[in-house]
Order: structure tokens, then sequence, then C-alpha cells
């Protein structure tokens, strides 16, 4: 069946095999019925309702919701919290996604040797992903306590006094930034190493007897290679940069001051617990506009210099 | 013969179901927090299960929801889905939002006899405060607490302070402090004087300050906040000036939960939490320790705090009334002792005091009797309509003065100008 642009079959409006075609026509939207029906109901539906409640003030108690137009945009303009959360969410980005997969790299190079232990060793990089992030939070809270705290403990052997790394506003964010790296690192070293096991080996040999030295092949021919991983890499990053709350809630609850608050944690407070389900969905249409813009971005400018084989 | 044997099992399960069915006509959920160490969870459980072996026509499924946060999300979430429990204890400060939301409905509602009554006006006022509105009842107390010091007398006496006086003002609480404060050879502090946690509600600790300053937060009405008086700036100045101009407190945040611990490890020889850590520190402190009201500066003063008993829109009168009987049992005399010894939460009637199990145990444990006797100093809990937003307003502006990013004077005015736009509508 050939299928034209828009999803109809081309074939459709010829007459005479009519009856088989639109039975075929039936068959393929039947097969399609229930993903679409998963993408609208779970995706396209709440993203609309989202913007529509966006324009309309929050419900309460005996109060319905009224329209008010851009209200709740303006509100948001002269939102204090709101720049700031966007302002940490972008240091956030900035600090995870180099490092992360930086590391990520560096880790899948070394564990694409051939030596002993080597499966020990992608275990234990991989291990940080398996586990949910509610529970590890809950450790590394006890890594950074002040005072009995694992690092107080390790710097307190070589005379150093206490910290207050979570308590304190210009190291929070930091700190929670280095468990998201911990976190993330690992899961992006599997997809690196697939792509360095896809890569024949011939090029490098025949770098080498070109006289290559080791960065030169990783800068010349193993990363450009890799490039389509760090396009697939590069998005679930920016994404995560912006999913990634759990370890909020434990470490510090965005605080002090919302020195550690991130979009997607403001928009919890709002909508659950403060209950302004309304500017909760206007902090939300602007979270979606941010990622969409991601998203556009990265496939339209990036997709470039991206090389296929 | 299969088909026979399952006809008979299905038929067994029928008679089951059908014996079973009258004898659990009303069926009851019971949403709870837990905020406190020690096995609450438990003792929550063993009443419901005690109350259910002497009521066989209840059946009352006691969730535990979390804490007094994820309590009140859920409850919330679970009203607004039209699935309401019939009754949830969640933070006393939550009864105007939730009245705001048009979720919960007075006791008044269900208050027959002149016996009924009598119970109603039985708790202690000072727990009522944050319990009632506009003429009616909308919260039971039940896991109420207030803040109390607790004091180290092994770190007193080998600073060489009288172990069996703690603090009566702010003053000598600095002056105390400063000699319980130890540091090593490198003048690292190994053992600080004081700790009063400032982490996720620090608006509750500190109103305990504001009220030894004599300075309420905010009105009965709920409407109108007074972050911005001189004497709040005055009492969180005091309290930065514990970590910054005195020394005597870890600056920064410092965490809630990590409080009793820290207390515990011998990190701090003073600290500052609930009543409701009454048991958990007798359980696990390795020393000898004391507690005491907090400390006075214009007068003594602390606020009340914890969970209320509330009545959930959305259920038949019936289920209501089973559901208010069931209160009125757990905060019984006996019930509510078992309670306060296995937590430390505050009973929150006279007559609970006044019972032989009680009164055993605080002549074993005189501790237990300081938080009561604060009560007659107890104000209410902050609590406005919009309250949590409010209250995360003020907890950001105190977490700004904590760590030094904003003077106290001028983030207690940026607090107040905020919630001033929020409630305005109220008024």
């Amino acid at each position: 069946m050939r299928a034209g642009h828009d999803g109809l079959p081309v074939a459709f409006f010829v007459q005479e095999d009519a009856p088989m075609l639109s039975r075929q026509w039936i068959h393929g939207w039947l097969l399609l019925l229930p993903a679409l029906a998963f993408i609208f109901l779970f995706t396209h539906i709440p993203a609309i309702t989202t913007i529509w409640n966006s324009f309309q003030s929050t419900p309460r108690g005996r109060r319905p919701a009224q329209f008010v137009g851009l209200d709740n945009y303006e509100r948001l303009i002269g939102d204090p919290v709101f720049w700031k959360v966007l302002v940490n969410n972008l240091w956030f980005a900035l600090g995870t996604i180099p490092v992360s997969i930086a590391l990520s790299i560096a880790m899948a190079l070394f564990v694409n040797r051939a030596f002993a232990g080597r499966s020990l060793v992608r275990m234990a990089y991989f291990t940080p992903t398996v586990l949910p992030l509610i529970a590890v939070a809950n450790i590394w809270l006890f890594f950074y306590t002040p005072g009995f705290g694992l690092i107080d403990q390790v710097l307190g052997a070589f005379g150093h006094g206490q910290t207050n790394l979570l308590g304190s506003p210009d190291t929070a964010l930091g700190a929670i930034i280095v468990v998201s790296i911990w976190k993330e690192a690992g899961f992006f070293m599997i997809f690196y190493l697939a792509a360095l096991q896809a890569i024949p080996p011939q090029l490098a040999e025949a770098a080498r007897i070109e006289g290559a030295g080791g960065w030169t092949i990783f800068r010349r021919i193993t990363f450009p290679l890799m490039m389509p991983t760090t396009l697939f890499v590069s998005i679930n990053a920016v994404i995560n940069a912006f999913r990634l709350v759990d370890h909020i809630f434990i470490l510090t609850g965005g605080g002090p001051d919302n020195a550690s608050s991130l979009l997607l944690y403001y928009i919890y407070e709002t909508s659950f617990r403060y209950w302004d389900t309304a500017y909760g969905a206007t902090l939300t249409v602007v979270m979606l506009a941010l990622l969409g813009l991601f998203a556009i971005g990265q496939f339209f400018l990036f997709d470039r210099k991206v090389h296929y084989k | 013969m299969l088909a026979n044997i399952l006809k008979g099992a299905a038929a067994a399960a029928a008679l089951a179901i059908t014996a079973a069915a009258p004898a659990r006509a009303t069926d009851l959920q019971f949403y709870f927090p837990v905020a406190v160490g020690g096995g609450a969870a438990e003792v929550i459980q063993s009443l419901t299960d005690e109350y259910m072996a002497a009521n066989p026509e209840v059946k009352i499924d006691a969730v535990y929801a979390g804490t007094y946060q994820d309590t009140i999300t859920k409850v919330i979430t679970a009203a607004r889905g039209g699935n309401a429990p019939q009754l949830s204890v969640a933070l006393a400060v939550d009864m105007f939002t939730l009245i705001d939301e048009g979720l919960i409905l007075p006791f008044d509602d269900f208050i027959t006899s002149e016996e009924d009554r009598a119970w109603l006006d039985s708790f202690y006022p000072a727990f009522m405060e944050n319990s009632q509105t506009g003429g009616k009842t909308y919260g039971i107390p039940f896991q109420r607490s207030t803040p109390v010091l607790y004091w180290n007398k092994e770190a007193f006496a080998e600073a060489g302070l009288d172990p069996e006086a703690p603090p009566a003002t702010w003053d000598e609480m600095v002056e105390m402090g400063k000699t319980l404060t130890k540091r090593d050879a490198n003048g690292n502090v190994t053992q600080w004087g004081v700790r009063i946690p400032t982490s996720g509600f620090p608006y509750w600790l500190f109103q305990g300050l504001s009220t030894q300053n004599d300075v309420i937060l905010a009105n009965a009405d709920g409407n109108k906040t007074n972050f911005d008086d001189p004497a709040v700036v005055e009492a969180l100045e005091y309290l930065v000036s514990l970590s910054t101009e005195h020394a005597v407190m870890e600056p920064g945040i410092v965490e809630w939960g990590a409080t009793p611990k820290a207390f515990f490890e011998g990190q701090a020889a003073m600290m500052w939490t609930t009543t409701g850590n009454l048991t958990n520190v007798r359980a696990n402190a390795p020393f000898d320790f004391g507690v005491a009201m907090l400390p006075a500066n214009k007068r003594r003063g602390a606020p009340t705090g914890g969970g209320n008993f509330y009545l959930f829109d959305g259920s038949s009168d019936e289920e209501l009334a089973a559901a208010v009987d069931f209160i009125k049992w757990i905060t019984g005399p006996e019930q509510s002792a078992k309670w306060t010894m296995a937590t430390g939460y505050v009973a929150p009637r006279p007559a609970t005091w006044e019972t032989d199990t009680m009164k055993a145990y605080a002549a074993d444990f005189p501790a237990v009797l300081v938080a009561r006797d604060q009560l007659e100093h107890a104000v209410a809990e902050l609590s406005t309509y919009e309250n949590q937003r409010i209250t995360q307003i003020f907890n950001d502006a105190l977490a700004a003065a904590i760590t030094g990013t904003k003077p106290a004077d001028e983030a207690l005015a940026e607090a107040q100008a905020q919630a001033d736009a929020i409630l305005a509508a109220y008024r």
C-alpha cells in the first residue's frame, strides 16, 4: 500500500479495486488506532488542555474558573521566583549536559578496551541508572549531611571543618548537579559504548599507519563517527535537565530561598502544593515551549553537522 | 468432579461474603501522616484495629499517607477526583485552605447530644485556636505538638554549667551556647551550643521566637499577616545572630530531619524540636537529657503545631457519623494516653492527663509534662488562606535572611508585600 503524505493511501481514489483497498485502508487505521489513542490521550489532549487552562483563573471551592486572557502570563513575567527557577534551570542544564556527556565518553572509551574485570566496571558505571532517584537521593543526603555525613567525615580526617553544601545558597544547586551527573553519565555511556563498537577498527588502524596519535584518532575519526549518538544523547540530556527533579524533593525542597529549585519543581509546588492549577498550567506552557524550541533547534541545526553512514 | 468442587467453592465464597457483608455495613477510609521518628504508624494501626474489634459493623482502612505535605496533597487530589476519604489527619494550619476548597465539613453538623457538645468543649483552648473559625469547629486536635528545648545534661556538666538549669531567656541561651560550643585544635567546631533547624518549614520554630518577642504572625481570620512588624524583624535578627555574631549555631540552613541524630551524636548540646520527638529521644539519646520550655524574651511563648482530624464532604451521613464516632473514641482518654506515650505528642484533653496510665507515666518521666505546661503560653500556629503558599513565601524570606542573601528587614518587607497581594482577595 502506498501512502500519501497525509497518511491516506494514494490508491484510495481509484474506483476499480475500491472494496479491497478501502478494507486495507480501514485495516491500516485500525493498526494505528491504539498508538494514536494513547498519544492523543496522554500527550496531545493534556497539552491542549494545559494551554486552555493557562488562560483561565484557578477554580476554588464555589468559585468556578473564569476566562482571564493573558493575566496569568502577566503574573509570570512579574514573578521573581519564576525567573529565579528559570535561571537555575539554565545553570543546571549547563552544569549537567556537557559534563555528563564528556564523562560518559571517557567511561565508554575506558571500558571499550580489554582488561581484567571489564564487565564489573561496566556494571558499576551503569548501576546509578538502575537505582531509583528517590532512593539514591536519600543516600546522597547522608553524604552531604553536615557534621557526621560521609563528606564531612572524610574532610574531617584531613582537619577540614564542617561543610553545609545543601544549606547554603552558593552550593545547593551545585550539590544537586553533582547527583544528576552521577545518575546520568552511566546511562549515556551505554549508548557511546554501542557506538564505539560499531566503528570499524580498520579506520583507526589505517590512521595509525599514517602516523596519527591517539588524540587525533579520537578527534578526527572516533568522535565524528559517534555524532549521531551525541545528537541522541544530547537531546535526552536536555530533556532530563528539565525533567529530573525527584532528588530535589529529598535533598533541599528547592531551598534555601529557591536557590536549588528548578522549573518542573516549581510547577509541582504551584499546582499540587498551592493548588494554583491555572498558574501551574501557565508555567507548564513555558516548559513545553522551551522544550519544543530546544528540540527544533537540535534537529534542524545540529543535525546538519551529524555524519550518518 | 472438578466442576462440583468449583461450584462448592463458589457457594462457600458467596456464603462467606453474604455472612460478612452485614457485619461490615460501613466502610471508612482514614488517611494519616507520620512526621516523627519511631513507630507512630504501627500505633495508629493498632488503635484502629482495636476500634474495629469493638465495633464489628465498621471497617476502617487506615492509610499511611507520608509526610504532612504528602498527606494534604493526596487528600486534596482524592477529594477533587471524587474519592475523598471520610476522615483524615492533616495539618491544623491547612484548615482555611480546606474550607476554601470546599472539601471539609464542620463537626457541629454531627453534634447532637449534650454529651457530644461537652466532648467538643473538652480540648485545650490553645489547640482549638487552629481548629475553629466563624463559630464552627472544623478540626479535632489529635497529633498536636509544640516545640520544646532538649538539652544534653552531660555536655552541660562537662562545660561547667549546672546540668539541671536550662536557659530561661534568649540571653542565657547565647551565653550558655558560647560555653557549650567546642572547637578542636584547627578551630573547627566539634560541638555547637544550640541547634534550631531551619530547613523545610523554618516558620514553625521561628514562630517560637516571634511569640517570645510578643508579636503574632497572622490574624485569627487568616487574611492578614504581620511579617514586617519590627518585633518580627528583631526576632529574625536574633536567630541570624546565633550563627553569625555569637557563633553558637551551625551557619546556613540547618536540616530538620537530621536534628535528633545531631543531638544524639553530640553535635549540638541543645536542640529545638517538636515534643513529638520525645519518645524517639528517650529511646535513642545515649546520655542523660532534659526537656524545657523554650526560653523567653519579652514573654514565654511557642506555637502549637501538628495535625487535626478533618471530616471530608462527599460521603453519606451514616458514614460521616461513624467517622465522628471513631474520632470521639480515638481522642478518648485511654487511647489518647497510648498515643502520647508512643510518640510524645501532647494529649489534647485534660481528661487524658487524669488517667492512671498517664499519671504513672508522667511520674516516671516528668519531661512529658513540659509541653503540656507550655500550652498556657502557646499561640495558634501561623495559618492563613492559601496557607501553603503564604508560609512558603515566609519560609523563603527566613531562608534568605538566615543564609545572608538579604537583610532580615528587607526579606520580611518583601514577604509581607507578596502575602498582602494574595490575601487581599480574602478580606
